[in-house]
């Protein structure tokens, strides 16, 4: 919503572009059977399509509107994520703009009670977090899709609003300002966002709850001198019996949320007035005394809501419209972009006839996981930001007012925000007694870890698009068999990649070498000979404390047929 | 707990407990005894004896 006067999409700082209605193909009487179809241009239909190109897979993307998303929402990006956009080779942009934040503070009236300090060190080539407006996000997704005019093709105001499979292909229907046409593609990904029409079409509903407790998110522009920091507040004195979150954005814009009390009118309260008075109310207390203008605001309810099956023959569901998670655990766009990522890679291996179509079916179990993950702890967060009864009341208020003063009951009070989920009873996960004989590492399902291998140079920025093997070494020489192991992985996967990580510089044909100083073999409990194989979304797909060239070769074909190999 | 000084202990711990109830009054002492319920559990560290606990000390509040 906006302020009195003002049009949707007339922001304060960012100009909203406007993308051309084109005619599509169909509407010429073209019947052509595209490999890909994506519903859905933001953000994770926009990724899915990048990591498809990347792979050199064709798609056709569908977009109902003909412009970026209204207001800020998704604005907190994890560093997993800019892992993710570094692959889709548009992370720099994203660098440069957005605000990257390593801490928080958590206030209890009005007292800060808690100091988060978020896992980083110099082996990271990012920040645990940023903030960005969506409308960037979206807007440099596109800019980079632009840059493959053969593989993406991106339609504007054509909207998804009806599939059916027939035999083994998808047809959808799609709506434009110029008629309507069937599109026939092999498949088709569902990033049309918690209102799929897609999900509608099929019959499919998501199961879950609602959990209590309403948030209304406020952007304003003001000249604020804080640092980049989540800030969060319990019984404020602005909003007495309910949490306020306050998070610096690009452009001088801050992100406010506040949680309606149990008898607020969410209607009431999303009025322009009511959100004024509110948001000067918690800008008084933080004391803000200068000007502010009201640029955006919205409300959410905090649901745990999702499909049961994330795929429907050729059909996968990815982000919104095959979960729905509360906001405060920023999980909706960070594992949106893992869903995009995730089908997106194993469509390409499918399509290129390097996998067969089960493996398509680990795209259910690894990220419904990741969402009953999220589930699992926003329902910890939820039970204290809304206690449900008397007795989850006295024992927040109990754990608050002891926070004053002792250190144990402080991390209770912290908005959960969820890692990388471990995909460790993945169909693709394989020898979990090698990984059992590990004493720390990154374990099996895990997603890898960065180390910094130069002063401006990562490890996770030498895996490859396809599997990589990360082969750890004391001398030069690599252990017996790894080049053979190598040709014959190349084999399978021709995108495969080996990375020597070796105490001493070395020289082999073919083999991206890196030299450890030690931080490397540290960070993933190596010692000499020792092998992880990564899979092309850097999970952990199996590791070998000493390489086993039949295992590392029937772990990978075991990987690429979904486990059933 | 056994033997006279454990037993002595336990006098001294009512005493204790029924004076802080006291002087939290009657609009705290909920909140102060879910305070001090947080505190001895953080020091027991033992959820199987907290568990015991609290079912010792739910048991029979109707009678």
């Amino acid at each position: 919503m906006r302020p009195a006067g003002r049009g949707e999409l007339e922001s304060l700082y960012f100009q909203y572009p406007t993308f051309e209605f084109r005619r599509s193909p169909e509407l010429k009487g073209d019947r052509a059977l595209h490999p890909v179809a994506v519903a859905g241009a933001g953000p994770v239909g926009l990724a899915a399509a990048l990591e498809l190109a990347r792979r050199g897979i064709a798609c056709v993307v569908l977009e109902r509107k003909n412009t970026v998303n209204d207001g800020s929402r998704a604005i907190c990006v994890s560093r997993h994520s800019f892992e993710t956009l570094q692959q889709l080779g548009v992370a720099s942009r994203f660098e440069e703009k957005a605000l990257g934040w390593t801490s928080g503070r958590c206030y209890y009236r009005d007292r800060m009670i808690y100091r988060l300090e978020m896992p980083h060190s110099p082996e990271e080539r990012y920040l645990p977090m940023y903030n960005i407006q969506q409308q960037y996000i979206e807007q440099f997704l596109i800019d980079r899709a632009s840059e493959f005019p053969e593989l993406i093709d991106l339609r504007w105001q054509n909207e998804v609003t009806s599939v059916a499979a027939e035999g083994d292909e998808v047809v959808s229907e799609v709506q434009t300002p110029e008629g309507a046409y069937c599109l026939r593609s092999r498949y088709l990904l569902a990033a049309d966002g918690a209102a799929s029409l897609v999900r509608k079409s099929l019959g499919l509903k998501l199961h879950g709850e609602n959990l209590p407790g309403r948030y209304v998110i406020a952007d304003v522009r003001m000249q604020h001198d804080f640092p980049t920091e989540r800030r969060s507040f319990f019984e404020s004195a602005a909003n007495p019996d309910s949490t306020i979150l306050i998070h610096r954005q690009p452009d001088d814009i801050w992100r406010i949320d506040w949680q309606l009390r149990g008898h607020e009118d969410p209607v009431e309260a999303v009025r322009e007035a009511n959100v004024r008075r509110r948001l000067q109310a918690i800008l008084d207390m933080i004391g803000h005394e200068g000007a502010w203008d009201l640029e955006w605001w919205s409300i959410y309810t905090a649901n745990t809501l999702c499909l049961d099956d994330y795929r429907h023959g050729r059909i996968l569901f990815v982000g919104d419209s095959a979960h729905i998670v509360p906001i405060f655990g920023v999980r909706g766009l960070n594992n949106g972009f893992d869903d995009a990522v995730n089908a997106g890679w194993k469509l390409a291996y499918v399509l290129q006839g390097r996998a067969g179509d089960a493996l398509l079916d680990s795209y259910t179990p690894e990220r419904r996981g990741a969402t009953l993950d999220v589930f699992r702890n926003a329902g910890k967060s939820s039970r204290f930001m809304t206690p449900p009864s008397r007795g989850y009341a006295l024992l927040r208020k109990a754990a608050l007012q002891l926070s004053l003063s002792q250190e144990f009951t402080r991390r209770l009070a912290d908005p959960r925000q969820v890692a990388p989920y471990t995909y460790a009873d993945s169909p693709l996960t394989s020898f979990p007694e090698r990984d059992r004989e590990f004493v720390g590492g990154v374990p099996a399902g895990a997603v890898a870890v960065n180390r910094r291998t130069g002063a401006d140079d990562f490890l996770l920025g030498h895996a490859g698009p396809g599997f990589t093997g990360l082969c750890f070494s004391k001398g030069e020489s690599l252990p017996g068999g790894l080049p053979d192991l190598a040709r014959r992985l190349q084999s399978i996967d021709p995108d495969f990649r080996l990375i020597q990580v070796s105490r001493t510089p070395a020289r082999h044909e073919g083999i991206d070498v890196i030299v450890d100083e030690g931080n490397i073999s540290e960070g993933y409990a190596a010692r000499d000979g020792t092998f992880y194989l990564l899979r092309p979304d850097r999970h952990v797909a199996a590791r070998w404390l000493v390489a086993e060239s039949a295992e590392i070769e029937s772990a990978l074909r075991a990987a690429l047929a979904g486990g059933t190999g | 707990m056994s033997g006279s000084r454990g037993f002595e202990g336990l006098e001294r711990a009512y005493d204790l407990i029924a004076d802080a109830i006291d002087a939290a009054g009657s609009e705290q002492e909920a909140l102060f005894l879910t305070k001090l319920s947080l505190v001895l559990a953080h020091k027991l560290d033992d959820l199987v004896a907290l568990e015991e606990a609290i079912a010792i000390a739910g048991a029979d509040l109707d009678v």
